[in-house]
């Protein structure tokens, strides 16, 4: 119970770095869950992670589940609400005035300007991801198998991460 | 009230007769919530609401997208507010954003118990790592794609490698990444220095 405030803070915290798409606030969000309050493993948090990548709808609501291994459904729905509300009325406040500001010329400069870094900024979540994630030859095969397949492929991205698992079941124990 | 609070600008009378209920926008957005996987929620919302639903025309959906993308937030669920705000104001933003979040957070709140009960077995671990793996190479494809069709010339690149190189080789936090790369990209894009319109206008098609 006396976590929840933590996770507020933090998942709130992480929500505002998730310009262009959840990866960007995989870096701090592995410093912060894992490092500073130990959470989670970082192997945990990988783990929890990966499998958010099979879930439905937003591909960040793993946050959910960091929140119930901490403090149970209270802390899967603070957690939610941490990292969606906040954003959320950003969202919809310059959603608002957005027309409004059709004719400020830093509209576009910030558009042209914050999308390579958000680019950036995901590659660099991936790699993080990536460092803890492939750890020998049968995870590098995987990942470039998840690869080739998601680009040549309109296979559902769902049953790319579930042959992942069966692969790891055989080939990783 | 969510009428009245509709901005003037909303929703094109081209693209739909009369806006739906509160009901349909949350129904709509919480099939697309329980169907939608692997980050490609955009995808699946563009079929739905300017294909199958009409809701919205195809510019005016990738204007929206332009706005979610430039702003924190995941996409799927800022363009649940945006689409949800422009058909029903603020209680259709709501609707959809809740409508899109609810059967996730139901999946993930479940993976986590069941995570907390099986996690350590040694099959289960396996079979983690292997997710894992592929959640690398699925995430690394969907970016690959993104980068290839939006890096539109040197400063791109440089912008890119610049929040690569900051986080990961140098381990400055994110945070001073997004604020120090984000604030000198803005700046070299400012106004009156470039191509401005038609750079916009690109960009936005690319994010088709």
């Amino acid at each position: 119970m006396d976590q929840l405030p933590a996770i507020a803070r933090v998942f709130g915290y992480l929500s505002l770095l998730t310009v262009g798409g959840g990866m960007a606030a995989f870096p701090e969000m592995k410093s912060l869950v894992v490092d500073v309050h130990r959470w989670l493993s970082y192997p945990q948090l990988i783990h929890v992670y990966s499998v958010g990548q099979m879930a439905p709808g937003p591909n960040m609501m793993m946050v959910a589940a960091v929140g119930e291994r901490v403090s149970g459904l209270s802390g899967a729905a603070i957690a939610a609400l941490a990292f969606f509300v906040p954003t959320g009325l950003l969202t919809f406040g310059v959603g608002r005035i957005w027309n409004r500001l059709a004719n400020w010329p830093w509209r576009t400069s910030i558009q042209l300007g914050l999308a390579p870094v958000a680019i950036g900024l995901a590659v660099a979540g991936t790699v993080t991801l990536g460092k803890g994630a492939i750890t020998n030859w049968v995870t590098v095969g995987v990942a470039l198998a998840v690869f080739g397949a998601t680009l040549r492929t309109k296979i559902n991205p769902a049953l790319l991460i579930l042959c992942g698992a069966v692969v790891g079941g055989i080939a990783l124990r | 009230m969510s009428e009245s609070l509709t901005p003037p600008t909303a929703a094109p009378a081209a693209a739909s007769k009369e806006p739906p209920s509160v009901l349909d926008v949350f129904m709509t957005f919480l099939i697309i919530g329980a169907t939608s996987f692997g980050g490609a929620v955009v995808a699946y919302l563009r079929s739905s609401l300017v294909g199958k639903k009409k809701w919205l025309d195809d510019t005016h959906f990738l204007e929206l997208k332009s706005i979610s993308n430039t702003l924190p937030g995941l996409n799927a669920t800022n363009m649940s507010i945006l689409v949800g705000d422009r058909l029903r104001g603020a209680v259709g933003a709501a609707a959809a954003l809740i409508g899109m979040c609810l059967p996730g957070f139901i999946f993930m709140t479940v993976a986590g118990i069941m995570y907390g009960e099986n996690g350590d077995r040694p099959l289960v671990t396996a079979m983690l790592k292997g997710v894992a793996a592929a959640a690398v190479g699925l995430i690394a494809a969907t970016w690959f794609q993104i980068g290839k069709k939006s890096v539109r010339g040197f400063y791109d690149a440089f912008f890119i490698l610049a929040a690569v190189l900051a986080v990961n080789h140098f381990k400055v936090s994110v945070p001073i990444v997004l604020i120090a790369v984000g604030a000198l990209a803005i700046f070299t894009n400012r106004p009156g220095k470039q191509r401005q319109k038609e750079a916009v206008s690109e960009w936005i098609s690319s994010l088709r």
